[in-house]
């Protein structure tokens, strides 16, 4: 992309302005034309009348001409290669793509090798973080030792490290017994568990059911394998008071399921990915291995289920579900290919498909991709507010450009989205009150900074 | 510029039936025809593939399919070449990909290509510069099967129009169900699917079928019954109870055949479990049974086949041969 990584700008320090800016405020579910002001790293004042007549002599000010601003995104479902398969990604090369996503930041995924079943390895992130020093990384504890859904992790412990949340990945505890005692353990630390419902002995299918895999003679993970699960879960959240956030909603039956439990004040939350509401079976066809998805890619009608849940906010949150794949996980017989597509690069230009098509207001969306999981994960970013952090994006909603893989700043170049024309991008990236991206195109008012 | 016969339809590939029209189709049945007398003569070979190379690429065993086909392209004067893969270094850890390349730098004319994994197939023509047919792949697709299927039927009625084909078994794991509902649609058949609903592939309806999951209702008036082989592996446990269940219910013999039009065709793609999903005085009856030519007519449609793709004076990239 025709964007710049600034990895040498120092800490900031002293004060900036962003003036001139149509502001996103997902908190105040609101939009308006105006500044922000950035003092030692964070935001000391915002507002639709501060500095309407200039920024006062002595403040750095950058003008964004009329570009959108808001609070960065924070993204709860990253996978990389590090430690284990740094052929595929480092966290490195994560945090570059996320800073050229707008990601400011995100929640890594357990499942490495080795998993992250122990304390070392969330002070590892953290340390990684710390060198790397572009977004802010945080890390999933395992829940069950070897994600294998059988003995429990050492949640105290690796919350005592530093682990935001605990997760099992893209394995489902099956056992219903392991997943109750997981949820009254964890009360101890009042710690959040996301789990991944699509039951186990029912998805071992290479897409979802349906017509498409009929034809393709792929084999079937019907729809139910995740309703049935999110109902045995919401039974459990029930019976143990504990904390349960579902990931990566993809069926109508989930959103029905889940909003009649939300409404009956079941204390339970859930997200989904792009591909769940951009895509659908059919973006499978002719055997595109970049779209081997765990859920698998459902129907037409699953996808507008995922829309109307994300519009009335039944699904609170999205996440990019970034996994990389190199080409030899890919490039071979469907059935053979391993499940997983990048997101962090396309995380915002396919979300912005749900504005541009009237399905949700800009201020919705930033509650969905920002505020809502830094308020789950209990990060500190995700809004704009007085003495909050300065992580924050410049972006555009309106330019049209082509998805090219071959543009990706990820190490992998799968995503699923590949070719698709979308609109908007980012302009600037801000952690901190640090520029750490920027596109060419804005570049000249963020080197002012 | 090409030597190329009248009405044979020109293909870079054959990797499935959906996707081609009734006249592709009509045209590899009529050209299938002419081989027919061929191989009855006494002289059985000719040179129109002379210099040619094909490879038979299989990486899931078969004796039929494979003698079938180098049959055929012998016939046709066409250099051939089995690569087994019991023995290659696909056991090695090679990818299929790097097999295919390799391949593909010896220059063949044409790699006819049978794989466990569905897609395999069309993913292999994608990397290679030469004529690619599917020999079956996975529970995709099995067009030379699908053919010379329609072929026996065309020979015994005349067309397939109007026809009501009865496709039986385990239609979930076939992919010469696939080839064959693709097939017999676009050539104006009618087509049933019976079997256990274990074995009944998802929203099978939705491609244009009538589902049944008993014999007697959906061999009713049936001009044809196409029995498929089951697969011994799915004999016990969560497909279907036991052998002699699935015998009892699904089995073809005389007594289900009795619903049947009374000169109703019996077919098999082969290889047969006599008494699992068919009683052998079926098999063996020479009145109705069609065993036997199926496998006959298979070389001429491959040597139809191979024409097709193979016998201009251009390749599937159009480099002159």
């Amino acid at each position: 992309m025709s964007g710049n990584i600034l990895k040498g700008v120092p800490p900031h320090a002293g004060s900036t302005a962003y003036i001139n800016a149509r502001i996103v405020d997902p908190v105040a579910d609101s939009e308006y034309t105006g500044a922000v002001l950035i003092s030692d790293g964070k935001i000391a004042d915002f507002g639709p009348s501060l500095f309407a007549s200039g920024a006062p002599y002595g403040i750095q000010s950058v003008d964004c001409g009329g570009l959108y601003l808001a609070p960065g995104i924070v993204d709860a479902r990253v996978h990389t290669g590090e430690p284990g398969e740094e052929h595929k990604e480092t966290l490195a090369s994560a945090a570059v793509a996320a800073a050229a996503g707008g990601i400011t930041s995100m929640v890594l995924l357990p499942d490495n090798e080795p998993p992250f079943d122990d304390a070392s390895l969330i002070e590892f992130v953290a340390r990684r973080a710390r060198q790397i020093r572009l977004v802010n990384m945080y890390a999933y504890g395992a829940l069950t030792v070897g994600l294998e859904g059988k003995e429990l992790a050492e949640i105290g412990l690796l919350a005592e490290a530093g682990a935001v949340a605990f997760t099992d990945a893209d394995h489902t505890v099956g056992s219903a017994q392991v997943l109750r005692r997981a949820l009254y353990y964890a009360k101890a630390f009042d710690a959040l568990i996301v789990h991944l419902p699509q039951e186990p002995t029912l998805s071992g299918g290479q897409m979802t059911s349906g017509e498409m895999a009929t034809r393709l003679g792929l084999s079937g993970s019907p729809p139910l394998a995740e309703v049935m699960t999110v109902e045995r879960d919401i039974r459990l959240v029930e019976m143990t008071g504990g904390r349960l956030h579902l990931s990566k909603i993809s069926t109508a039956e989930s959103v029905t399921v889940i909003a009649a439990a939300k409404a009956r004040g079941i204390n339970i939350t859930c997200d989904t990915a792009p591909p769940y509401f951009a895509l659908n079976d059919l973006a499978v066809g002719d055997y595109r291995t970049f779209g081997k998805l765990v859920p698998p890619l459902r129907s037409e009608k699953d996808r507008r289920a995922v829309v109307d849940g994300l519009r009335d906010g039944t699904i609170d949150a999205i996440v990019s579900d970034h996994r990389p794949q190199d080409q030899d996980s890919k490039r071979v017989p469907f059935a053979q290919a391993l499940p997983g597509g990048i997101g962090l690069e396309t995380l915002l230009p396919v979300s912005l498909e749900l504005v541009h098509n009237r399905e949700i207001s800009l201020p919705k969306l930033f509650q969905r991709v920002s505020t809502a999981p830094a308020r789950l994960f209990g990060l500190p970013g995700g809004k704009l507010a007085k003495g909050a952090p300065a992580d924050l994006i410049v972006f555009d909603v309106d330019t049209a450009w082509q998805i090219d893989r071959a543009d990706f700043w990820s190490k992998t170049k799968n995503s699923p989205f590949d070719e698709r024309p979308v609109q908007g991008r980012v302009m600037a990236t801000i952690v901190g009150g640090r520029p750490i991206y920027c596109d060419e195109r804005f570049a000249t008012a963020a080197t002012a900074v | 510029m090409t030597k190329n016969r009248k009405g044979v339809p020109r293909l870079p590939h054959l990797l499935g039936i959906e996707g081609l029209s009734p006249e592709a189709i009509s045209g590899l049945l009529d050209l299938s025809e002419s081989y027919i007398d061929q191989n009855r003569s006494i002289d059985k070979r000719r040179d129109l593939l002379s210099g040619r190379t094909v490879i038979n690429l299989f990486f899931e065993n078969s004796t039929r399919t494979r003698t079938s086909f180098e049959v055929a392209a012998k016939r046709l004067g066409a250099d051939v070449i089995n690569m087994d893969v019991a023995t290659s270094s696909v056991r090695k850890g090679e990818t299929l990909l790097d097999t295919a390349m390799t391949l593909n730098a010896m220059r063949p004319d044409a790699i006819v290509v049978r794989h466990s994994e569905s897609g395999a197939v069309n993913l292999l023509s994608q990397k290679v510069n030469c004529s690619v047919i599917n020999g079956g792949d996975g529970q995709h697709e099995h067009p030379t099967q699908a053919l010379l299927d329609a072929l026996t039927i065309r020979r015994r009625r005349g067309s397939l129009e109007g026809l009501l084909v009865a496709i039986c078994g385990d239609i979930m794991h076939s992919r010469v169900a696939r080839s064959n509902i693709h097939l017999l649609q676009i050539m104006g058949a009618r087509v049933r699917v019976v079997g256990p609903p274990t074995l009944m592939p998802t929203e099978i309806e939705r491609m244009g079928v009538e589902v049944h999951y008993n014999m007697r209702t959906g061999l009713a008036d049936v001009d044809i019954v196409m029995m498929l082989r089951l697969q011994t592996e799915r004999m016990q446990g969560t497909f279907v109870p036991s052998i002699s269940e699935y015998f009892h219910f699904f089995g073809l013999d005389h007594e289900k055949l009795k619903v049947a039009k009374p000169d109703a065709l019996i077919m098999h793609p082969g290889p047969m479990n006599r008494g699992v999903e068919i009683d052998s005085e079926v098999a063996d009856d020479l009145d109705r049974s069609v065993i036997h030519e199926q496998v006959e007519n298979g070389v001429a449609v491959r040597m139809a086949c191979l024409e097709a793709l193979i016998g201009g004076r251009r390749n599937a990239i159009g480099a002159v041969a």
